[in-house]
């Protein structure tokens, strides 16, 4: 058997294996494989479950005091974790879970925010025009220090590459060029979207410059402007108050960053979005969920922002008591907030634990010092591929002590993640350490054995309570690695780090930057304020869209059951009900119904086609109502309008097949069909029969009679014969 | 862009608006809750733009935004604190290393290293060595590090008073010793002070190296840093001794250029690439390891400090730019008025057109020395191709080889400045002194790319680190 070896997520080989035949044996669903640019190794991605553990033969589990996975399993029920189906508001109220929300809307403009460029053309990865190459340098901050993240953006000694696409880019993007005046179309519905949230506007707008470090915009800040603040929102039983509203400039979209190198496209970039700011009034996962759809309800009934993937986006600032407000970045799908923030709030939870842990074990964190040694890969007996592979690459191996983090490293710190993967997670960023880049003494899928982490003890002359882990990287990142090690063990002490970080598909979350303060905001000396004028106001606010609650109380009058409210609400469909009942005799109930039930369905079997203009419905709905056709035609029609818009009602009608028929002849038709029904099948069930009849006689019912009273006639004839 | 920062313009509220902050008792710098018609608003008032309408107030928000509200909206102002800005910016001492070489950096005005002021925004420029490290810590491992401020001018307010300045103080910089100069400047009018400075300061036995940025260093991708360290890796380790400005070669973060004083210009309004060396290539590329020389006749370092000196400049010197169409009086009002020399830039070969051939051949009569250069900017001057030419010759213009207008500009300036005789003149606009005037045009000494060809898109896919 090829040996193959698991850590973290990852499975992995030697180069001389196979990797597929490897992995054919362990019944591993392998992502993705890849091989190592650092190791040579072959890297499979796999959805390992740490609880079912592996099905290799590996080292045992450390064997002093408690192992490993049984420390984890303790210190997760020490945590009180529970999956959310099992939370009640009860779990969040204890653990004092509050939640705020930043949410990101793209404008649907024509061109980009401040340069004239179109909106809304992206590229791929690979289909690039030009590649520049930036760096981030941190600027002095007002002590004459740089700031937590400016200095960590710094350290990590990124390249940051960017592919420009002549037709999406021009020189203002990549920062070779001023900006030009502001976007007027994108200005008027952040103003109006503004009005809509009740915020105050501002009487002037003020370009401010937001620095980021991190590349995503290549001038290292982004342009933004506040356009009103305090306003609110209601959502059930309560109201959601809002901070601010601004308008911005979308950032990059990044391509890839391995090692020292990051690449972004820029095709994205400078495009306006709105980011809608709210107070951390959200007490519960659900809370959140419920406030971000409202607020994009709300920016999707100006019927002026983009849809679509990637043109809404979430961060969410989560904290529990005695925690820190987290950030978690770049959310892209609602439905992911409540399993997110639910995780956040434990993993807080646990981190504060450890920090308890630690004062426990009477060690003052200001006299903390981590130990470390390089070692070579015969100091193990363990064979340890990766360890072997680095050394190979001529990289270093590091061994580090950390003093009293004995029983914290395995300490549960959400589902699957443990506390030595925040340690991982900062290498990987900060000193650019590709994963896998360490293993420590309490790992859940340990590479190497207890004999020779007590080898290694000796080497750092460790204490019993003492931690260890060892990693590995290039020569010139060894020492932001150890920075880092240390950082995050400092900060261990004093509980929950400030920091954003990236969420991930299964719910939990990763590292990303240091969460940057306040002071990062300064004037655009590139540009003039812009006013806006009370008669601006007023005739913004004369074309208001309808409030989204009040659109929300209209679908509950019309008795559209609450399931449906928010697919009616994300395509904003309730104005097109509201003119249907105004033009025809067609109820709102119905048209509602009839709407959610049949385009949900359309646009999941048409994901790829893009939807037709749905302020066009009520002309449809007026054809059919005028022709004096039966209501149920609509059933048929919509689907084939949506597929073909462009097309005339009547070639529409045409195609479904309708031809004018009464209720005698639909009655004449069911002899012959029972006949051959009888012919067909072998059951006696006259159910089956009744179904098989509707279905065919459907096509000639539709639009001449109510599909209620085609069941009844046939019922009638069946029963008669 | 608008450099009046805030911390020069301090109040600067005017009409409206600052009778507003007086009816209220609302002093710049107060916390203030400013109640509107359209809503409460809390914040630190800010001091305003001059430039900026009377009919706004600055408020910096807790969240570090700033906003404007519109003072015929304002019902109340209540203030509720005051905390006065001060800008000053802290020192770190710059670290003296035993062994390096001294440079001395001369501020003139552009700013090349400078941090930022969160609370108010203003952006405050660092200039002392202390400053100086503490934004750029990478320039204590490549010299010992010392600064003067000779004026505080924007680029476009650089002129002959300052070009005399700044050749004495290099002058003296050299006597005592120093082993390389830097001289911060605007990057506008960098190619006029390194042409003045070239012929005003001969045969210098170190490396004078003129350097600024396109994008200002308050911001994290500014060209600022990275074009100061390598015009100081120049300055302290370089064996070109000439005057040379020092800015990016490509607009990407890989290398700088070296550019000889008198072949450079600045080429574009905004990109960091701005500065080309034109009818020849580069001195030299210089990143943070090396200076890679590609052009292998300039001027060596020497240990002796016989350098020459000559700050003079005659200021009734005027460059015209011709176009179709132009009239004699353009240049009748210029000799009226008393100026002593003309430098044209012509069109093609050096032309102009009849109409103006009368004023030409007033002004020759009238003791003005006129020069001929290209609009063209690569290139010769050649009168004799075309009767025009000839013509123009006849009435006393004299070509100025491929001195690029603006250098022809300053040299006459300083030809002027030492001597009223014109074939005097004449003898030193015309005698190659710092590679104004070259021999030969090197066939890669004009290269302007066109996007959309194959080769060209090829070069630009890929960055070449």
């Amino acid at each position: 058997m090829v040996p193959v070896w698991i850590m973290d997520r990852y499975a992995y080989c030697t180069p001389s294996a196979r990797v597929p035949q490897a992995l054919s044996g362990l019944s591993l669903q392998t992502k993705s494989l890849e091989k190592s640019m650092v190791s040579g190794y072959f890297i499979a991605r796999c959805d390992i479950d740490r609880k079912k553990g592996t099905h290799v033969s590996r080292p045992t589990a450390r064997s002093a005091g408690i192992s490993a996975a049984e420390n984890y399993e303790q210190t997760r029920r020490l945590v009180g974790y529970l999956p959310r189906s099992d939370a009640t508001e009860a779990t969040y109220t204890d653990l004092g879970f509050k939640c705020g929300l930043e949410i990101h809307q793209q404008l649907l403009t024509e061109k980009k925010l401040f340069c004239h460029c179109p909106a809304g053309f992206y590229q791929e990865p690979d289909d690039y025009d030009a590649e520049l190459v930036r760096h981030m340098r941190p600027t002095l901050s007002e002590l004459g220090e740089y700031d937590g993240t400016a200095l960590m953006e710094f350290r990590t000694r990124k390249n940051i590459i960017y592919r420009i696409k002549n037709e999406t880019a021009c020189t203002y993007d990549i920062d070779d060029t001023p900006p030009f005046r502001i976007n007027q179309q994108a200005l008027d519905i952040a103003i109006e979207i503004a009005l809509m949230l009740k915020t105050n506007v501002v009487g002037e707008l003020h370009i401010t410059r937001k620095q980021y470090l991190d590349g995503s915009i290549p001038t290292g800040f982004q342009r933004t402007a506040i356009v009103g603040i305090e306003g609110d929102i209601p959502i059930k039983d309560k109201t959601v108050r809002i901070i601010q509203i601004s308008l911005e400039e979308d950032s990059c979209r990044e391509v890839s960053d391995i090692g020292h190198f990051r690449t972004y496209t820029t095709d994205r970039l400078g495009m306006p979005l709105i980011e809608t700011v709210t107070y951390p009034d959200m007490l519960t996962p659900d809370e959140a969920a419920e406030a971000a759809h409202y607020l994009r309800f709300l920016a999707r009934s100006s019927g002026k922002v983009r849809t679509g993937i990637g043109a809404a986006r979430e961060d969410v600032n989560v904290s529990v008591t005695g925690g820190t407000r987290v950030e978690i970045k770049g959310v892209a799908h609602i439905k992911w907030i409540p399993e997110l923030t639910h995780n956040e709030a434990f993993r807080q939870s646990a981190l504060l634990m450890i920090a308890d842990r630690l004062r426990e074990r009477d060690i003052a964190p200001t006299e903390w010092k981590l130990t470390s040694r390089d070692i070579k890969p015969d100091d193990l007996r363990t064979d340890c591929p990766p360890v072997e592979a680095a050394f190979a690459a001529g990289q270093r191996i590091v061994a580090v002590n950390l003093p009293g983090f004995a029983d914290c490293l395995s300490f549960f710190t959400g589902p699957g993640r443990c506390f030595a993967d925040e340690v991982s997670d900062r290498l990987k960023v900060i000193a650019c350490l590709e994963k896998p880049n360490m293993t420590n003494s309490e790992s859940l899928d340990p590479i190497i054995s207890d004999d020779d982490w007590t080898t290694i003890r000796g080497l750092l002359t460790a204490a019993p309570e003492d931690g260890q882990l060892i990693f590995w990287g290039p020569e010139d990142d060894i020492e932001t690695a150890l920075v880092v090690i240390d950082e995050r063990c400092q900060a261990a002490f004093a509980g929950v780090p400030n920091e954003t970080r990236k969420s991930l598909p299964d719910g939990t979350t990763i590292f990303e930057r240091v969460l940057p303060g306040p002071d990062r905001m300064y004037p655009d000396t590139d540009s003039a304020p812009i006013p806006i004028t009370g008669e601006q106001i007023e005739k913004i606010r004369a074309g208001l869209a309808v409030d989204v609650s009040n659109r929300q109380l209209q679908l509950r009058d019309w008795g559209v059951p609450e399931h449906l409210h928010a697919f009616l609400l994300r395509y904003d469909l309730v104005g097109e009900i509201e003119t249907i009942a105004r033009k025809t005799s067609i109820d709102p109930k119905y048209t509602a119904v009839l709407l959610s039930q049949t385009l949900n369905h359309v646009r999941g079997v048409y994901a790829d086609r893009p939807a037709p203009n749905y302020r066009q419905l009520p002309d449809l709905f007026a054809f059919v109502d005028e022709r004096g056709l039966e209501r149920d035609i609509l059933k048929a029609l919509l689907p084939l309008w949506y597929l073909y818009p462009n097309e005339s009602f009547d070639s529409l009608l045409e195609q479904s097949g309708y031809t004018p028929a009464g209720v005698e002849d639909i009655r004449k038709a069911i002899p012959d069909f029972r006949k051959s029904f009888v012919v067909r099948s072998s059951t006696k069930d006259p159910d089956a029969e009744v179904h098989w009849l509707v279905g065919r006689l459907r096509p000639t019912a539709l639009g001449n009679i109510p599909l209620k009273q085609l069941r009844e006639i046939v019922d009638e004839e069946v029963g008669r014969g | 862009m608008r450099r009046s920062g805030v911390a020069e313009t301090m109040e600067g509220y005017k009409g409206a608006a600052l009778e507003t902050l007086e009816r209220f008792k609302a002093r710049v710098w107060s916390e203030s809750q400013i109640k509107t018609t359209r809503g409460d608003f809390t914040g630190i008032i800010l001091p305003r733009s001059e430039n900026d309408d009377d009919k706004h107030i600055v408020l910096k928000l807790a969240t570090g935004y700033n906003i404007g509200i519109a003072v015929d909206t304002i019902n109340d102002i209540i203030e509720q604190g005051y905390k006065q800005a001060n800008y000053k910016i802290p020192e770190k001492e710059f670290p003296v290393t035993e062994g390096l070489p001294h440079v001395k950096l001369l501020g003139t005005g552009g700013t090349i290293a400078s941090r930022l002021d969160y609370r108010t925004g203003a952006v405050i420029p660092a200039f002392t060595p202390g400053e100086l490290y503490g934004a750029v810590p990478e320039l204590a491992d490549i010299c010992n590090l010392t600064t003067e401020k000779l004026f505080a001018v924007f680029s476009e307010n650089m002129g002959p008073q300052q070009y005399r300045k700044l050749a004495v103080a290099i002058g003296e910089e050299i006597e005592k010793g120093i082993d390389g100069i830097v001289i911060g400047h605007g990057t506008d009018t960098m190619h006029h002070t390194a042409s003045a400075l070239a012929f005003m300061v001969q045969n210098p036995p170190v490396p004078i190296v003129v350097v600024g940025s396109q994008r200002s260093s308050d911001r994290p991708s500014s060209d600022a840093a990275l074009n100061l360290i390598h015009a100081t890796k120049t300055a302290a380790e370089s064996d070109i001794a000439e005057v040379m400005v020092c800015m990016f070669g490509p607009t990407s973060d890989e290398y700088g250029l070296l550019h000889r004083g008198t072949r450079v210009r600045k080429m574009h309004s905004s990109y960091r690439s701005t500065f080309r060396t034109l009818g020849d290539i580069p001195l030299a590329t210089v990143d943070k390891e090396k200076i890679t020389p590609l052009k292998p006749d300039y001027k060596r370092r020497r240990k002796d400090r016989d350098v020459k000196i000559t700050p003079v400049f005659e200021e009734r010197v005027a460059m015209v730019y011709y176009y179709p169409n132009m009239q004699r009086d353009i240049i009748d009002s210029l000799v009226d008025n008393g100026y002593k020399g003309i430098v044209i830039a012509g069109t093609g070969l050096g032309h102009v057109n009849k109409p103006v051939y009368p004023a030409i051949e007033r002004a020759t009569q009238k003791g003005v020395a006129i020069y001929m250069t290209v609009q063209t900017l690569w290139g010769f001057v050649h009168m004799f191709v075309y009767d025009t030419g000839r013509d123009l010759m006849a009435k006393g213009i004299i070509p100025a080889e491929n001195m690029l207008p603006e250098v022809a500009y300053v040299k006459l300036g300083w030809a002027l400045g030492q001597t009223d005789d014109l074939d005097k003149v004449r003898e030193i606009m015309l005698t190659p002194i710092a590679g104004e005037i070259t021999e030969r045009e090197p066939y890669n000494g004009y290269i302007v790319l066109q996007g959309g060809l194959p080769e060209v898109e090829e070069f630009l896919h890929s960055i070449h680190m």
